[in-house]
Formats: C-alpha cells, structure tokens, sequence
C-alpha cells in the first residue's frame, strides 16, 4: 500500500508534466479509437457495397470462369446445390446469375454489352441495384422480354423507358441467340464501367434466350455477416454437389478491392507509428527527467535498507498509473467522439475517388467495435510499459553511495 | 565486544587514470552505546569511512564488521537487510521524501520492516512527540524548517530501533542554537536507548558533544581523544 501512495503522489509532484504526459497518452489513444473506428467502418462499406452491387460474399463458379468466362462454363445442376447453401449457417440469402456478352442495338446506335439474367425478387433483397434505379422501375417477377440498363450505357445507345432493343449473342450450344427486350428501367450506381456496359434481364429469359438448357453460371451467396465467408465457403466446398466447381470469396474476385483496403491500412499504420512513437519519447523523456531528479533520494531510500527492485517497481507503478489515467480517459474521449460522427457521418466531399470506385456514399460514417475500441490502446500500454522500464531499470545498477553524491 | 569494528581498511578512488587513497589503512572499535564524532579536515576521508562502516560501499582492502557482520562476506541484498535492520541514517540534506508527511516519511521504514499497521501508527506518533514535532506530523518536508526536516530524519534514523546511527554533517545547514537543540536529543536518544551514535563532522560543538573523537588526516587516524565524564 505504501508503494502506491509514494508512485501517486510522485507522479504530482511535478504536475505540468505529468499532466503533459497522460495527455499525450489521452490523445493518442482517443485518437487511435476514432481513425481505427472510421478505417474499419469505411473498409466494411466499401466491402459492403461492392458485395452488394456485383459479387456478393460468395460464388459458385465452374472452373476456370473467373478467369475466362466462356457461356459453356456452367454450373449444370444449380437449383440443387441452391437450397443445401441456403440451409447453411451464416447464410443471408442465394440466388443463380448468368450472364453473356451480347450486341445491343437501339433505333439508331448499336454497341456490345453484359446481359445478365437475374432473379428478380431475390435481387431486391440482397442487391442495392434495385435501389439504384433513376428512371422508370427495377425488374418483376413475371416480367417477359423486359430488360433494366445503365445509364452510361443507355445513352450511348440513345434509348430511354419504353424504346424496344435488340440484342444478338450466342447461345450456350454457339447457336445464334436474339431477342427484343422494351426498356423498363434505368440505374445508376455511380461507378461509370458498371453503369456502362451492364443490362439486367429476368433469368427465365436469359435462359431460353441463351439455351442454357439449366445451367447457371453464378451462384452468388450473401452471408449475414462479413467474418462468415470463409466458414460458409468451406461448408459449400465439403458438399458432394460442388465437385468440379470453384468457390470464390469477395476478395479473391476482386483483388483490387482488396489490395486498395491494405495500402490504406498501412498508410494509417505509418502514421499510428509515428504517434505511438512521439507517446513512447514523452514517457520516456518524463522518466528520465524523473530519475535524474530523484538520484539523492533514490541514495537515501536504498541507505535506509530500500531494495533497488522496490524503487522500479514504484517507478512503474508510477508509469502504470499515468498510462491507465491516460488510456481510460482516451477511450471515453474516443468513444464519444466516434459515436457522434457514427450518429452525424462525416462528409467526404469530392475527395475519394477510391470509394467512388467501389461505389460509396460520400457520407462516412465510422463504427465502433470492440476491436477498434481496444487495439489502438493495447499498443500504447504495452510500449508505455516497456519505454517506462527502460529508465527504471537503470536504478537496479545504482550504488548508493553514487546516488548520495547526486 | 564493539558493535563496530574497522581493521586495517583502506579505500582507492579511481577518477579515469588517477587513483586517490581516501583511507589508509584505517583501524577503529567501536563500543555499544558511544557517541563518537570523526573530525577532521575537508577531503579527509569522514564521509568515506562512514559510508564503509555503513555497509553502503565496500572497502578495497580490510575488514568492517557491524555487530559480527562482516560485510565483505554478504551481498548487496543482505547488507541491505542488515542497513535495514541494525542501522539508522542522518545525512546532511535531502534527507526525507519530499512528497510525503514528516509521519509517513518515519513510517516508511517501518513498511520495509513490515511492521504492522496498528504499531506502526503507534512508534510513529511517539517518536514524532519526542523529537518535539508533536504539531508537524502531517506537514510535508516543504512546509519545515530544516531543523524540523533534521528531527525527523532522526526520528526515522531511530525509530527502528538500530543499533548504530550514522550521522553525517547532520548540523552543517542549521544554525549553531538548532544545531545544539538537535545534539541534544540525539544525546538523550543515546543515553535513553543505548544507541550507538557515529557522527563525520566538522563542527566544533558536535565534537563538544562527543564522548570521544577520532581525527582523520589525509586518510589516517591521526588522533583518538576520549573524554572522561
Ligand atoms: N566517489 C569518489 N570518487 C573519487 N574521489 C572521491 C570519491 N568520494 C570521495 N572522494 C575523494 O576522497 C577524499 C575523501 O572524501 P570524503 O568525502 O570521505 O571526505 P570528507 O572528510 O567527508 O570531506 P568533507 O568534510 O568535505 O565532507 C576526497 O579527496 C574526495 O575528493
Ligand atoms: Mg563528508
């Protein structure tokens, strides 16, 4: 008990800076809760939107489609393998796509465009593209020879809600495959490539349109949570009807998105770095400061029978306390902030062309996890501790009578 | 039989390529209960001799035993337990912990004693009344005046019952009628325990109080002058 009353009151003994120190301690902690906090939540939007608009969490693919997708490559038995995933546990929601190339021809202009074939009732629920419509309405149920285009891709064609359209590809036999789909909607996502080159059909067109003679080329699986897509990928790929085919998660089918979260993962670590650094120097340099003052009575203590080792236990006590102060009052500080701008957002502006790409609002709004929470302050305790130690343990190899004479 | 006895001791300074001799050959017994002052000149070897005595440095040739503990033979943690146990210190300044009361600083020692709470309280509060600090137990060292900051290093120094209390230049920052009141309550904490009281100085009325003086001279005994009651 003794010990800790000595560590408090020495930490007030020069209170200015003291106070300096566990602010810098408040600040960076509190400031690690918030960026952790808004990191996390803009990579889970990101994630979120890109699984959303085209991907999903999970595919089903034959082999070899990702990487060169050929109308042959088909899942043949799709309907079966759908409902044993939908029984899964994690699983949000399933649904079959397909999709080929074909040429698009308006009244006046033709270009090529993707055509898939959807399931529309199912696309409501995990898809944001019905969302996204600006002009007219997404696809039905039941809905024959209608189509929904992107906006990019209807002006280059020059139709618009009502204009007929032609489209010739080829069948998944190579025959020739036409038909005339009326425009019943127009989206737009925002991200220009998508909004480009993509029309939605309903799958029961494609597929006689195509002859896909009940083949699909997609499964595309949504878990209820981003962590569950490996679990649930290696649930479906220990299913007998998955044999010969490929399961693929979001990031292996798009690796740029990826990639784009871990570069600016690692931006913010530099920076985190740096400030975990800056925390570490105001420690130590408030340790030393400390030591050096003190050598006369760290010589009294250890003449009067004060054994080295109790003198850095206090000293880290010392450090412990202001570290705690610090830390408790900058994940307070940290959490509130976060919680407001979680509450408000925080505007992006024009800024993030990164996000543009992968279709992000440009309102961010940060979460609070008990990661994001609970990371930023660890590192600071556990490299507070240690650069404390450091200056401690310099008075294991004190002799006394050195440190009488200051 | 003495409580402390110093045979044939010397003590070698290195300072880069100098060696300085502060103590040569340097032979003293001490007997239970005396209050004996080392004089002598600045640079003398005083403070060198007290520190060996007290087991705080070591001596490079020779021996010093404390109350038949030979120092050369025990570690740095057993002397330190033996500081703990058999010793009390009074040095010139920066005695207490400034961040603590005149009461908590006498406590201290007897946390590292592990005394018990209740007697703790109990030996403070009176040592404390003796030393004459009856209204100051709560005040911080800042807030005494250095012969109150004196007293209770003395109090600290004593209220663990040593046997031996090392005092060095205790009076060099307190003017002559402090200083005197300050002798005069070691000389009856002296008398009334049976405490053995070792001083360094150079002050003229510390050696009128001494029972007995040793004179050090460029690191040797160069006098040793008992009073007779
Ligand atoms: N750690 C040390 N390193 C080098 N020389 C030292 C050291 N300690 C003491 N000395 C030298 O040893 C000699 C004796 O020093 P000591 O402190 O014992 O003298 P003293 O009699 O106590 O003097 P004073 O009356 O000034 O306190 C001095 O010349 C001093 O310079
Ligand atoms: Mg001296």
């Amino acid at each position: 008990m003794g010990d800790y009353l000595l560590a408090w009151r020495n930490i007030w003994r020069n209170p200015r800076r003291s106070v300096l120190t566990i602010l810098a301690i408040v600040f960076a902690s509190g400031l690690l809760v918030f960026m952790l906090s808004f990191q996390f939540g803009a990579y889970e939007d990101m994630i979120d939107s890109s699984v959303r608009l085209s991907t999903g969490h999970l595919q089903i693919q034959a082999k070899g489609y990702q990487n060169r997708p050929e109308m042959h490559k088909v899942i043949k038995n799709p309907d079966r393998l759908l409902g044993k995933v939908a029984a899964l546990d994690g699983v949000d929601a399933v649904t079959v796509r397909s999709e080929a190339f074909a040429l698009a021809a308006g009244a006046r202009r033709s270009r090529g465009i993707m055509v898939s074939g959807v399931r529309p009732d199912v696309e409501r629920r995990i898809s944001s593209l019905p969302g996204q419509i600006r002009k007219g309405r997404y696809l039905r149920d039941g809905d024959v020879n209608v189509a929904v285009i992107g906006a990019l891709g209807a002006e280059r064609l020059q139709i618009d809600i009502g204009d007929e359209c032609t489209l010739i590809g080829q069948g998944r036999d190579g025959s020739v495959a036409a038909t005339v789909v009326r425009i019943a909607g127009i989206f737009k996502t925002g991200i220009d490539e998508f909004d480009r080159t993509t029309m939605q059909i309903p799958l029961s067109d494609f597929n006689s349109i195509f002859s896909m003679e009940g083949g699909a080329h997609r499964i595309v699986i949504t878990t209820k949570a981003l962590a569950d897509d490996r679990p649930v990928a290696a649930a479906v790929r220990m299913m007998g009807e998955a044999s010969g085919l490929t399961v693929l998660t979001w990031d292996e089918m798009t690796p740029g998105l990826r990639q784009s979260i871990e570069l600016d993962l690692i931006g913010g670590i530099i920076m985190y770095v740096i400030l975990v650094i800056v925390v570490a120097f105001s420690i130590l340099n408030t340790f030393f400061m400390a030591i050096f003052e003190r050598t006369r009575e760290f010589g009294v203590l250890m003449a009067i029978g004060t054994k080295p080792f109790r003198l850095v236990k206090i000293m880290l006590l010392e450090s412990l306390a202001m570290t705690c102060v610090g830390l408790l009052t900058g994940m307070i500080l940290g959490t509130a902030v976060t919680l407001l701008f979680s509450y408000y957002g925080i505007g992006m502006g024009e800024s993030s062309e990164l996000m543009a790409q992968y279709g992000i609002a440009d309102r961010l709004y940060p979460r609070l996890s008990p990661l994001s929470i609970i990371i930023g302050p660890a590192i600071i305790s556990v490299v507070t501790f240690i650069t404390a130690l450091i200056p401690a343990l310099k008075i294991v190899h004190m002799r006394p009578v050195a440190a009488l004479r200051g | 039989m003495s409580i402390v006895e110093v045979e044939e001791v010397s003590k070698i300074y290195h300072q880069g390529k100098m060696t300085f001799k502060a103590l040569d050959d340097v032979s003293l017994a001490v007997d239970k209960g005396e209050f004996i002052a080392l004089a002598g000149p600045s640079g003398s070897g005083k403070t060198t001799l007290l520190n060996l005595v007290g087991g705080l440095d070591l001596p490079d040739s020779g021996k010093v035993v404390l109350d038949g503990n030979d120092y050369s033979k025990m570690g740095d943690g057993q002397r330190a337990d033996l500081r703990l146990e058999r010793l009390g210190f009074v040095f010139q300044s920066y005695n207490l912990i400034p961040v603590l009361t005149a009461a908590e600083n006498v406590e201290y020692i007897l946390r590292l004693q592990n005394v018990e709470k209740a007697e703790r309280i109990e030996r403070v509060q009176s040592i404390l009344d003796e030393v004459g600090l009856q209204e100051k137990h709560n005040s911080r060292p800042d807030e005494l005046s250095g012969g109150q900051q004196q007293r209770v290093a003395v109090a600290r120094a004593i209220v663990s019952n040593p046997a031996v209390v090392l005092a060095d230049e205790p009076t060099a920052n307190l003017d002559s009628k402090t200083g005197e009141k300050l002798l005069e309550m070691m000389r009856v904490m002296n008398e009334k325990r049976q405490v053995t009281f070792i001083f360094a100085t150079h002050d003229k009325m510390v050696m009128d109080f001494a029972r007995r003086i040793v004179s050090l001279h460029d690191g040797k005994v160069a006098g040793d002058q008992k009073k007779d009651e």
